[in-house]
């Protein structure tokens, strides 16, 4: 039993230090608060992917009238997200048949101004920045084309690290 | 199809179902809508991914250049060290290193037509440029150091001698205004990246009355075209006196070039006449002008100020005697018991935290150059004390005529830390009782102050122990110094900024910084900030593309953040014994595993660098199956030289840390810059360096060593050869 929660309380002490690591990346004027801009990034950092609504619920439950969050209650709440696996990243068959239903005539890859109109698309679409830096790793230079699949390689690869 | 495919199992309701009854060929507009969502989402997770990343790149980069600078201490204290104790190197003395060091004017360059001696084959096919300077001579000189061409010694010379004629009749602080051009335009550090001042060139245009430009120091050291940045900006001094103002920076500093390549680049470009060009970029260096001040509203300096900054003051003195910041004036023997004060001081100061961030809670005091403690027990305390009393019991002093100076009062018992030594021109300001300094110091601080003071977010002005010089100050500070004078803003440069540039102290002060890629391709912006008769700052970014292809965001984040890494893992490499232990305690039985948590607080504590490790442990060491690190991955080095069988851990190690001060000492005795040393040379000055830090390795691995890399047998070692094959290359990275 002792040993459980020893174990249990070693889980725990290594799930805080974590957090306190992503924190302090973004903690720019060292006081333990970060900028509410930042909390996406941190919360992605972390390992976990909520979407845009979802990261809203968190920014809700920890954020300071004054526009900060502060890390005492970022704390608790981020511990509870990773400790329950909440928001786990989507798989890359996933990912891989977006891009296939998207992709109407199954050519295999996708027009830029094909892919940029579904970007706009939808509650959260793309700003114009987003756009062009997406279509700047996307884009074959050669053939102007986005071969979907090897994007999706790429940036699966290099998000494991 | 079958039975509808889930694509994802998440319960959050990120399924994608198929829809039976929609072909596959035109999938219904709402399934389109839900991919759409879930690859925009996708992408700015990994987005977001790619900005932490870029983040801690940013933070090892900045954590490890702040921590290098300190070292440079120890190289200057190093050449006192060899100043003081006297050594022959293959006869030609402590020539070599005074020359750089203390120089004695050359008669010969005393004289200002010196340069009229040098003749100009008629084969030279660079800029030829004739006094007083015209446009169609900058234009050349600026077109062919685009074609990397080189500027005659002869001309080089001639235009630093006017260059310095001008300055004399400088004063410290210079005053513009806007009333006569447009706008004027403020550009920060450059640090001999040309490309980044044609591009500003480019952009903005070319100096003129009409286009007046400040740029506010740090032209060279660390690029690799700090001749040409430099030359530029003196040519269009000359060209526009009124309208081309130059800050003074910290790197414009003799002792700071030898540490950081403005000296090894001009003496490999000026084979001939390195030394007297040298020379007289010294004199040139120390008669800059220490600031600006645009419409008595808008100040202007590289670093910033301290709560003892007085510009009346500043404006004062003789700024040429300050020819570094890295040697103390000496001062005069009348004055014998100031330094010993300075010794007795005080033990840890309070406030001196050598983390950057200043943390709350105390760091563990530890001895930074244990090799200099090594020194001050075995040998006599003030022959390793740096500048600060060398000059009471130096070899040159008639009283001490051997190299074991002082048999005068010992030093008092106290056992004052060696960060006393450390920082010798900070403690000794520190400690001094208050009313009255010798204004040879009060001058000194006042310039150091000005030059490497770094802005903080507190209240208060501390000394700034990171970098080793000048200070912390705070809103407050910044505050009172330009109601002071009636001044609006502060303008700095000296910090590097991702985007080039940086707004702090609610709007007082300004940072600008004018290297793009400063750390690695794709680190950071350079940018320069326009002030109009508004004195409304309008700022400029840019980033300079080394590749004709545009680098992706994912490529340039990649690049930076690979070469972050490899220099961690260098650094890593190069504590590795102080590493080990600290790991001690928490591994008793050495079973060569801890904790990550463990891991993580040794390298902390050891490194003494701020830095997300948990985050990084996957590029710097292997996790064991039950989630423990073994700690020994962390040195699984590869490096050509590392295999030598004469090459010990120890020995490892000490080359890979102190490689770049090895490259500076070889530099210096290559007399003819062949690129080779003779076994002896080499013998003798590492053991030269090894005596100072205090590393005990034994004269037959050096010998081994030394005859190991003589690889064509003729008593003569290729240095450089020999320094790369100690960079290091770690097995984890998953790129070898």
């Amino acid at each position: 039993m002792a040993d459980d929660r020893e174990r249990a309380e070693i889980l725990v002490t290594g799930v805080h230090k974590r957090i306190n690591d992503a924190f302090q990346v973004f903690d720019h004027d060292l006081n333990k608060t970060v900028d509410v801009r930042e909390i996406g990034a941190i919360v992605r950092s972390l390992g976990c992917f909520p979407t845009e609504a979802e990261l809203l619920d968190i920014i809700d439950e920890v954020e300071e009238p004054n526009g900060f969050i502060c890390f005492e209650r970022f704390l608790p709440t981020m511990s509870k997200i990773l400790m329950e696996n909440k928001y786990r990243p989507i798989p890359e068959d996933t990912l891989l048949k977006a891009f296939e239903v998207l992709d109407q005539q199954k050519k295999g890859h996708l027009e830029p101004n094909e892919l940029t109109e579904y970007m706009r698309q939808g509650d959260e679409p793309f700003t114009q920045l987003e756009m062009e830096e997406m279509l700047s790793s996307a884009v074959e230079p050669d053939s102007n084309l986005i071969y979907y699949k090897d994007f999706v390689n790429m940036m699966v690869l290099d998000g494991e690290r | 199809m079958g039975c509808g495919t889930s694509i994802s199992t998440e319960p959050q309701g990120r399924a994608m179902e198929t829809e039976e009854a929609s072909s596959p060929a035109t999938p219904s507009p709402a399934l389109t809508m839900k991919a759409a969502i879930l690859i925009q989402g996708w992408y700015r997770r990994y987005m977001a991914r790619l900005e932490m990343r870029r983040r801690y790149t940013w933070s090892i980069f900045q954590s490890i250049e702040y921590a290098g600078e300190q070292d440079q201490l120890q190289l200057s204290s190093f050449f006192s060290f060899m100043l003081d104790n006297f050594t022959h190197l293959n006869g030609s003395g402590p020539d070599l290193i005074s020359q750089l060091l203390d120089p004695v004017v050359d008669p010969w360059l005393g004289r200002e037509t010196c340069y009229e001696l040098i003749p100009v084959a008629e084969s030279y096919s660079g800029p030829r440029i004739s006094f007083p300077l015209s446009v169609s001579h900058t234009n050349s000189l600026v077109n062919a150091f685009k074609e990397h061409q080189t500027l005659h010694a002869r001309y080089a010379l001639q235009l630093l001698w006017e260059t310095k004629k001008l300055l004399k009749q400088m004063p410290n602080i210079v005053h513009m205004s806007t009333s006569y051009a447009k706008e004027i335009t403020i550009c920060g550090d450059l640090h001999g990246h040309l490309d980044d001042l044609l591009l500003i060139f480019y952009k903005n245009g070319l100096p003129s009355a009409e286009t007046p430009y400040v740029f506010n120091g740090d032209f060279v050291d660390r690029g690799k075209q700090s001749t040409e940045v430099v030359l530029i900006l003196f040519a269009y001094l000359l060209l526009y006196p009124n309208h081309m103002h130059l800050n003074r920076g910290n790197h414009e500093d003799h002792i700071m070039n030898l540490r950081y390549g403005f000296t090894k680049e001009v003496m490999q470009k000026y084979k001939t006449h390195g030394r007297e060009i040298l020379q007289l970029f010294q004199d040139v260096f120390s008669l800059l002008p220490i600031a600006t001040v645009i419409d008595s509203k808008v100040l202007i300096v590289h670093g910033g100020i301290s709560d003892q900054t007085d510009l009346d003051f500043l404006n004062s003195i003789e700024r040429q005697k300050v020819k570094s910041a890295l040697r103390l004036p000496r001062r005069s023997l009348e004055e014998p018991d100031v330094s010993r004060p300075y010794k007795q001081a005080h033990g840890p100061r309070p406030g001196s935290s050598h983390s950057r961030r200043q943390r709350p809670g105390a760091q563990t005091k530890r001895k930074r150059h244990r090799g200099l403690s090594r020194q001050d027990s075995g040998s006599s305390s003030s022959s390793s004390s740096s500048s600060s009393s060398s000059s009471l019991c130096s070899s040159r002093t008639p009283s001490c005529l051997s190299p074991r100076p002082c048999s005068s009062p010992p030093p008092p018992p106290v056992p004052f830390s060696v960060d006393g030594l450390q920082v010798p021109f900070l403690d000794s300001l520190a400690s001094l009782p208050p009313p009255s300094p010798p204004r040879v110091e009060r001058e000194w601080k006042q310039m150091v102050d000005v030059l490497w003071s770094d802005p903080k977010p507190q209240d208060g002005c501390t000394p700034n122990t990171f970098r080793g010089g000048g200070c912390y100050y705070g809103p407050d500070v910044t505050q009172r110094l330009l109601r002071h004078h009636g001044y609006q803003l502060l303008i700095r440069s000296h910090e590097c900024k991702q985007e080039g540039y940086e707004i702090c102290h609610g709007g007082n002060v300004i940072t600008i910084f004018s290297a793009s890629n400063y750390y690695e391709e794709g680190s950071n912006r350079g940018a320069y900030v326009k002030l109009g008769q508004d004195l409304l700052p309008r700022f400029y970014q840019y980033q300079v593309s080394r590749t004709t292809r545009k680098l992706t965001l994912t490529q340039r984040v990649r690049a930076a953040e690979g070469s972050a890494l490899r220099a961690l893992q260098e650094k890593l490499f190069s504590h590795r014994s102080e590493l080990l232990t600290g790991f001690l305690p928490f591994d008793h039985n050495n079973t060569g595993f801890v904790s990550v948590s463990e891991w993580a607080q040794v390298l902390e504590t050891v490194l003494r660098l701020d830095l997300p490790w948990r985050t990084l442990r996957p590029h710097l060491a292997r996790l064991a199956p039950d989630g423990s690190v073994e700690y020994l991955s962390c040195f699984d080095y590869m490096g050509p030289g590392l295999h030598l069988p004469q090459v010990t851990p120890n020995l490892a190690e000490t080359l890979v840390r102190y490689r770049t001060d090895l490259e500076l000492i070889f530099n210096i005795i290559d007399k003819d810059h062949s690129g080779l040393i003779s076994l002896d040379e080499f013998r003798h000055t590492w053991r030269l360096f090894s005596g100072h830090l205090g590393v005990a390795l034994d004269d037959g691995a050096i010998d081994a060593l030394a005859r190991s890399i003589d690889f064509n047998k003729d008593g003569s070692i290729d240095f450089t050869e020999f320094l790369e094959a100690f960079r290091v290359v770690h097995k984890l990275d998953k790129d070898h």
